[in-house]
């Protein structure tokens, strides 16, 4: 037997007993970064292939949505800074070991490319917009003259996409303290998490009847290859060591299983993945938003224990004695 | 880098937690927070039970994963030793090295939010002293100086009595010895 126990008072906030530094905020903020990645990825991979016909949604309207999501997921990361006057010192440096630092510049490269790919397909995407397009004066011209190059900035946006994507994964992956994140399958993991909400999305809002079965066939695919990941993740924590295996127990029985089967596998990729091949048989049509609806609540769910069973797994494990509610009883 | 490195003998640590209450004084630290503090660790079936104390706090990891992690530089290495210190007028609060930490020694400094840590008492040390847990010590169990110097305390302690250090599998090569 080997207990330890803090014999002085240590009952540092959001330390102990165990650590939850990172809130939903930063679950919100992983999940739209993941959602706004799939939304560049589409609209960019749709606007290559010149795919109007196809998936006329995609290819010029969905790309709005993008900063939109992303200035959300902004918001709610700014929520969580504890000192927040100081925000502006991810941008005067940049530190090549952390991840955070390459995201806050990702961000940053992510907007003007946005606006681009916006600007390009403005007048095809959003024909309400046109008149007012006309009173400004050379917006026209701008847009002549970025509409023909409509191609080039979606090759652009494609690497940019895909970077978001996986730096929300490679962000917690590279925390070698929490052996949960500890793993390279994180990246992929959320890339193709954020991928499926961005098809998910695509299918819940085109009007268009082959752009959503064209989405929701993408969506079949990323839901599987997202299963896969996560039982290669399953493979991986349980064949490791001690502080692995105490993360994959926390899954496997322990507190966090209700939650990763139950509002995860089951809810977030199962019954959507059931739902869609049944859409696609031209089965329960009527309730074709519903399977969007849960990819997009299973990704988030995916944030949300990512981030709060990471936080959980640590090296070091001490029982603390210490009440703090103790000390007021003496006041 | 110059390395650092506290030596405490847990052999003599009766776990009075002086050291915690000098820390608290030296450095203003407000309350409800902590930067060091004192573990009892009991070992073995009854009746055969040993038990070890040890003050602790943060290692000062000369591979310190804290300062690899932030994203402003915030967090740094003093003067090119391993000593840890967070310059808060670079730290937004992130947490990113709190999370990073695989000792869990880092706080959230009240009220102003920026990151607050064991310093080693860099402002002691600068001036040739001891750090204020290692002055208040009333075993003189704990010990403060340089590894690189082979003849400081600190290392000839290390050459002649067993020790360890904290969960070594992290990798963070930390520089608080325990002797064992
Ligand atoms: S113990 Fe933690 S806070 Fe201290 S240097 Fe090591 S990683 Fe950083
Ligand atoms: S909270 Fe401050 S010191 Fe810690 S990683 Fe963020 S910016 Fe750096």
């Amino acid at each position: 037997m080997l207990e330890e126990i803090l014999i002085t008072a240590r009952s540092n906030p959001h330390i102990d007993p165990v650590l939850e530094v990172w809130n939903w905020q930063i679950s919100v903020y992983l999940f739209l970064g993941g959602l706004t990645a799939g939304i560049m990825f589409f609209s960019a991979l749709m606007q290559v292939l010149n795919k109007d016909e196809e998936a006329p949604f995609a290819a010029n309207g969905l790309a709005l949505l993008g900063p939109i999501a992303l200035s959300l997921g902004m918001t709610t990361l700014f929520l969580d800074l504890s000192h927040k006057l100081f925000v502006w010192r991810f941008y005067t440096t940049f530190q090549p070991t952390s991840p955070m630092s390459y995201g806050a510049w990702i961000l940053v490269l992510f907007y003007p490319v946005s606006v681009l790919q916006i600007l390009s397909t403005l007048r095809k995407g959003y024909p309400v917009a046109v008149p007012y397009i006309g009173r400004v004066p050379l917006l026209p011209e701008l847009l002549d003259w970025l509409e023909v190059r409509r191609r080039a900035i979606a090759w652009m946006a494609l690497p940019i996409a895909v970077g978001l994507g996986i730096y929300t994964g490679i962000l917690l992956s590279a925390f070698s303290a929490r052996p949960f994140w500890n793993t390279g399958l994180l990246g992929p993991l959320f890339l193709v998490s954020g991928l499926s909400t961005g098809a998910a999305l695509t299918a819940l809002i085109a009007r268009n009847h082959g752009e959503r079965s064209l989405f929701t066939r993408i969506d079949i695919g990323l839901i599987v290859a997202e299963m896969l990941i996560v039982a290669l993740l399953l493979v991986n924590l349980s064949t490791g060591a001690r502080p692995q295996l105490e993360a994959a127990a926390k899954l496997l029985g322990g507190s966090y299983s209700a939650m990763f089967w139950g509002a995860f596998v089951a809810v977030g990729l199962l019954v959507p993945l059931l739902l869609e091949s049944f859409e696609l048989r031209g089965l329960m049509r009527r309730v074709a938003v519903i399977a969007p609806v849960l990819v997009l609540v299973g990704g988030y769910m995916l944030r949300v224990i990512a981030v709060d069973l990471g936080q959980e797994t640590t090296w070091i494990n001490y029982e603390s004695e210490f009440n703090p509610q103790l000390l007021e009883r003496l006041r | 880098m110059a390395r650092y490195a506290m030596v405490i003998d847990t052999k003599l640590c009766i776990g009075c937690a002086d050291c915690v209450v000098a820390c608290k004084t030296e450095n203003k630290v407000p309350e409800g927070l902590n930067r060091d503090w004192v573990v009892e660790a009991t070992q073995g079936t009854y009746p055969k039970l040993e038990t070890e104390f040890r003050s602790e706090r943060c290692n000062h990891c000369s591979n310190a994963t804290c300062v690899t992690m932030c994203p402003t530089g915030a967090s740094h290495h003093w003067n090119g030793t391993n000593i840890v210190l967070v310059d808060p007028n670079k730290c937004t609060g992130c947490k990113a090295c709190i999370s990073a930490c695989p000792y869990d020694a880092r706080l959230i400094m009240h009220p102003e939010g920026y990151i607050d840590k064991c310093t080693f008492c860099h402002h002691r040390v600068e001036k040739g002293m001891d750090p204020a847990c290692v002055s208040a010590c009333p075993t003189k169990c704990m010990h403060f100086g340089l590894l690189d110097d082979p003849n400081s305390e600190v290392s000839q302690l290390l050459r002649t009595r067993k020790h360890k250090v904290l969960a070594p599998e992290t990798g963070n090569d930390p520089n608080v010895y325990y002797l064992i």
